[in-house]
């Protein structure tokens, strides 16, 4: 079984260090050699963060480089776009067609990018669900992410029953259910 | 194959497991990214040990030292710039020595993801004269803080162990070992290594020098010093994270790798130097190796080619010394997306009602620093943890009175007693003027939410005493005191403007809980579009939640609005409605 680079966007407080926890622990759990990069601090108050996950025969850096990403997963569209140049030529992105606008473009001294999944279209493998409004429909805004993560299970190896365990070893036990329902409507989709 | 339980850790979990292996019985911290963690990870084996936040770095590490000086394995863990507080403990207890093995964790923050300077602790150790080690990954920082305890105790010396950023806040597979039974030592009375008085400081640093050769020379053999040797055109010295970028791009390169950073291992350096026939030296920050590495007449390249700011990584590796340039796409010119107050967060109104009475701020080290941007740009400076209230007193003494009725001074809670409180006795010890806002959410945010010595609440989570700010304030001699709920906007704007005009020291109270410690359902606003008349009002404070649709009126985020209602008492209109209630 082949490793992967895996890197996850978003905005400071949408769960991405929840994702990386259980992609950790997914390939801690298939016998592979395991390094991930997180984000803790200042930047976690609403700014754009980053988290690496690597895992293979053996990892040396923790961090994925330009260009050598297997998967880009985006917890929002414009985060997409800053972090698309990652991947590598044939890469997999996974965006969650939503936007939040960056203080910049709040205060109208920027704008935000029109057309955004058309331009990652262009050069890139890219799927995209409205993850934020799909998982208000399970009744819960913040397992969106694992609704992602459902996508992105169909470009990784490993089974949904491995799945469903690490995210019963993650999540707090009362939300297990939902997560796993959310996992399940991204897994479906793809 | 060995049969011992591999999990994966973040590097500041490995720190804390690898002080429980290594018998730590006391440990003190005060919050600091990137270490943090290391506490918060430390205290699930509180049935083997004491852990607690202390008030500052200063006192983490005093009481680390009286633990060692007691006969107990002890450390205390901090931030670079904490280690500036602690300095004054760091520098003397390295002529005493140690009875219990004594290691100060100290995080560096290259790339400044939350810091104010990029400073590097190796060099504050060297001036202090502590030797220092320094993992490269997860499994490392746990075998490498146990091995800091025992060359403690073995060289009779205080151990700095130095990490970064990258290094505290990746995760690598570590394999668990036992917590070692160390035996306490009985206290004895020696006061020539526990006074530090002229005489007795005077023959320690005699002691101390020969003990650091003792130890430049065990360097040379100990393991974590170790030379792998591959091809001979490329050889590279290197520690830390950039190891494993090293090992990334030049995987034929032979490589020394540095677990010892301070002393270092002269012979074992010389010997690599004339086995390889191009020298670098890769460490991020300042040439702290390379410097010393040049004054012994060896040949090798290092920041002739490499920056003192920032990361390295793989890629950088290879442009610098392969000429390789790596065959990607350049990147999209997108919109920055710098860090803010969350929605609800009890500064931003704070900030607001200052700004609107178009005073300056004095800022200080937390998530209200945030206020320094746009559209709030309600902060003049920010320096260090507690400098708001010292440089505002330094401004009404240089301009009087009068002046300083346009400026404040804002703290946080935490902040403010770390050592905001000793800038406040200065300001009524001398007879200063000045209004200083605490800004107390009831936490310290910033980090991730620790308690502090106003919270009732104790890291090994008990239940204690605490500290009254208000009474504390009176008690230093403010005759001024005020508690006001910051999102009060009119009782807020009427204190301030009151306080403000006095010739006195005034202290107003913000006391409004962060709005990530409530676990209690939100309620939510959203804008009637059609009684929106389009004037921004509400947008004025910048919250993130806050949008304009195409048409100009406002709309808000319901996965983002946490229903402060700051928005609410702004719109003149009444266009934002409660939709939700909520126990706020």
């Amino acid at each position: 079984m082949a490793g992967k680079n895996i890197m996850i966007v978003g905005v400071g407080g949408q769960g991405t260090l929840l994702t990386s926890r259980i992609l950790g622990g997914l390939a801690t759990a298939g016998g592979y050699d395991v390094k991930l990069s997180e984000v803790h601090g200042m930047a976690q108050r609403g700014g754009s963060v980053v988290t690496f996950v690597r895992y293979g025969k053996k990892v040396a850096e923790p961090i994925v480089e330009e260009g050598q990403a297997d998967i880009l997963i985006a917890f929002e569209r414009l985060e997409a776009l800053r972090y698309a140049h990652f991947l590598k030529k044939d890469g997999a992105l996974i965006v969650n067609d939503w936007r939040i606008d960056p203080i910049p473009v709040v205060i109208g001294a920027a704008a935000y990018p029109e057309g955004i999944i058309e331009t990652l279209k262009k050069a890139h493998k890219v799927y995209t669900v409205n993850a934020t409004e799909e998982s208000k429909k399970l009744g819960n805004p913040k397992v969106f992410n694992l609704i992602v993560l459902g996508i992105a299970a169909q470009h990784m190896d490993f089974t949904r029953e491995e799945w469903y365990d690490v995210i019963a070893d993650t999540v707090p036990p009362k939300t297990v259910e939902i997560n796993r329902q959310a996992f399940d409507v991204g897994y479906q989709l793809a | 194959m060995s049969d011992k339980k591999k999990v994966i850790m973040l590097g500041n979990e490995a720190i804390a497991r690898g002080a429980y292996e290594a018998g730590v019985k006391v440990s003190a911290a005060y919050p600091g990214t990137p270490s943090t963690e290391i506490s918060e990870y430390l205290v699930q084996y509180k049935e083997d040990l004491y852990c607690e936040w202390s008030p500052n770095e200063k006192v983490a590490t005093e009481v680390a030292i009286g633990a060692s000086v007691a006969g107990v394995r002890a450390m205390s863990c901090m931030k670079h710039v904490g280690f500036n507080v602690a300095a004054d403990p760091a520098y003397t207890v390295s002529y005493m020595g140690v009875r219990g093995g004594l290691v100060i964790v100290v995080a560096d923050d290259p790339g400044l993801y939350s810091s104010q300077n990029e400073q590097d602790t190796r060099m504050v150790a060297r001036a202090a004269q502590l030797p220092v080690l320094e993992p490269s990954d997860s499994a490392e920082a746990k075998e490498f803080m146990k091995l800091a305890f025992e060359l403690s105790e073995k060289f009779d010396r205080p151990f700095v162990f130095r990490t970064t950023t990258r290094l505290a806040h990746s995760q690598g597979v570590v394999e668990l070992g036992e917590r070692e039974d160390v035996e306490d030592k009985p206290y004895e009375k020696d006061i020539r290594r526990t006074v530090m008085m002229p005489a007795n400081a005077k023959m320690r640093h005699i002691e101390i020098e020969k003990r650091n050769l003792e130890l430049a020379e065990a360097a040379n053999t100990l393991p974590l010093n170790r030379v792998e040797m591959k091809s001979r055109s490329i050889g590279v010295i290197t520690s830390g994270i950039p190891y494993q970028y090293v090992k990334e791009a030049m995987p034929d390169a032979s490589v020394l790798k540095l677990g010892m950073v301070n002393p270092l291992p002269r012979k074992l350096i010389e010997d690599f130097a004339a086995k390889v026939e191009e020298l670098y030296i890769i460490e991020e920050l300042d040439p702290v190796i390379e410097e010393q590495v040049k004054s012994w007449g060896i040949k090798a390249t290092g920041k002739e080619i490499f920056t003192v700011q920032g990361e390295y990584s793989a890629n950088m590796i290879r442009e610098a010394i392969l000429g390789e340039k790596p065959d990607t796409a350049a990147p999209a010119q997108v919109p920055v997306r710098p860090p803010i107050l969350c929605p609800g967060c009890p500064h931003r109104s704070v900030y607001y009602v200052v700004k609107k009475l178009n005073l300056h701020v004095a800022g200080d080290i937390g998530c209200y620093t945030l206020g320094a941007v746009a559209p709030l740009s309600a902060v003049d400076t920010t320096i260090c943890m507690g400098s708001s209230i010292s440089s505002l007193h330094g401004m009404e003494k240089a301009k009087g009175r009068e002046y300083i009725k346009n400026w404040v001074a804002a703290i946080g809670d935490s902040t403010f007693l770390h050592t905001g409180v000793n800038s406040l006795m200065n300001m009524v010890y001398n007879q200063s003027a000045g209004t200083v806002l605490i800004l107390d959410n009831s936490t310290t945010g910033m980090t991730g939410h620790q308690d502090h010595a106003a919270t009732g609440k104790t890291l090994m989570g008990d239940p204690t005493y605490a500290i009254d700010i208000p009474a504390l304030c009176r008690a230093i001699g403010v005759k001024n005191v005020t508690e006001v709920n910051a999102f009060d906007l009119e009782t807020l704007e009427k204190v301030i403007r009151e306080e403000a005009a006095k010739d006195e020291v005034s202290v107003i109270i913000t006391k409004t809980p962060c709005v990530l410690l409530s676990k209690e359902k939100k309620p939510l606003y959203l804008v009637q579009e059609d009684q929106c008349k389009k004037c921004g009002m509400c947008m004025k404070p910048g919250c993130p939640a806050m949008t304009k649709r195409e048409n100009g009126t406002v709309r808000i985020d319901d996965t983002m609005c946490t229903g402060c209602g700051l928005c609410k008492d702004l719109c003149r209109f009444g266009a934002i409605e409660l939709v939700k209630e909520g126990d706020r």
